[in-house]
């Protein structure tokens, strides 16, 4: 449905246990908003990225749902509690039943 | 297909009443609200932060953050947009800061509310007008 869909992600490699860092997320998304109308007057139907996932080694960082009052190419930020070396895990899911997923490691120093 | 002319009518009634659901989905806010809520009381003021630009030339991409230490979840509304629900954050047990940031669609100038849930399971809401120069809702 949508295309080139590329998510991009920014965690810093390394962190201090217990820091929190921010991690960064885009993901190239046209988020057609289901109110917009093309040439001939027809509404185009909605066409978003409804839920983001992130995940640090199985546990839950944060959940969104987004709405179709989200920018094209959805941006979001926050922050992430590290504990341990680890994985995250980033999921968005497509209305039309695409998942697209990312990963980053990050390492204690 | 011959339509009768009752059937005529029941179509042509329908087809108003599909029309005029955007036009009240402008009134949702309360519903919205009250969804999140789940009809629980709401305060004004503290506990809750919302930054977004006081103007805002391109609708379409307006920076906003939300900040609420201890929140479960933050939910965000546009109150002039065709649909008011904007974005919902749930914070799981890693979750840095409470807080978080996106950028979103404002159809015109108008309020942007932000409830927190908070940790005692009380609701605080706070609300910033931001000036919409170009819309962000296309033609």
């Amino acid at each position: 449905m949508a295309n080139d869909v590329k998510p991009r992600v920014k965690v810093p490699k390394s962190a201090k246990a217990g820091e929190a860092v921010v991690v960064k997320t885009l993901i190239s998304h046209p988020m057609e908003s289901g109110q917009r109308k093309d040439k001939d007057g027809a509404l185009i139907p909605r066409s978003i990225i409804n839920r983001f996932t992130c995940d640090f080694n199985g546990k839950n960082v944060i959940d969104v749902t987004l709405e179709p009052a989200i920018s094209t190419n959805p941006y979001i930020e926050f922050e992430a509690m590290i504990g341990e070396a680890g994985e995250f895990k980033f999921t968005w899911y497509d209305d039309d039943g695409s998942v697209y997923e990312d990963s980053k490691p990050i390492a204690i120093s | 297909m011959i339509l009768s002319r009752r059937e005529a009518l029941v179509l042509a009634l329908g087809s108003v009443a599909a029309a005029a659901i955007p036009m009240s989905a402008l009134a949702s806010v309360d519903d919205a609200v009250a969804a999140f809520t789940g009809g629980a009381a709401v305060t004004d003021g503290a506990g809750v932060t919302l930054t977004a630009p006081e103007i805002a030339e391109n609708g379409n991409t307006v920076p906003i953050s939300v900040d609420a230490p201890g929140a479960s979840s933050i939910l965000v509304l546009a109150a002039g947009n065709p649909t008011p629900a904007v974005v919902t954050f749930n914070f799981g047990e890693l979750a840095g800061a409470h807080a978080a940031s996106t950028r979103i669609r404002l159809s015109k100038t108008q309020n942007v509310i932000a409830i927190a849930k908070l940790a005692d399971g009380t609701f605080v809401r706070t609300s910033s007008e931001v000036k919409v120069t170009i819309g962000g809702c296309g033609g």
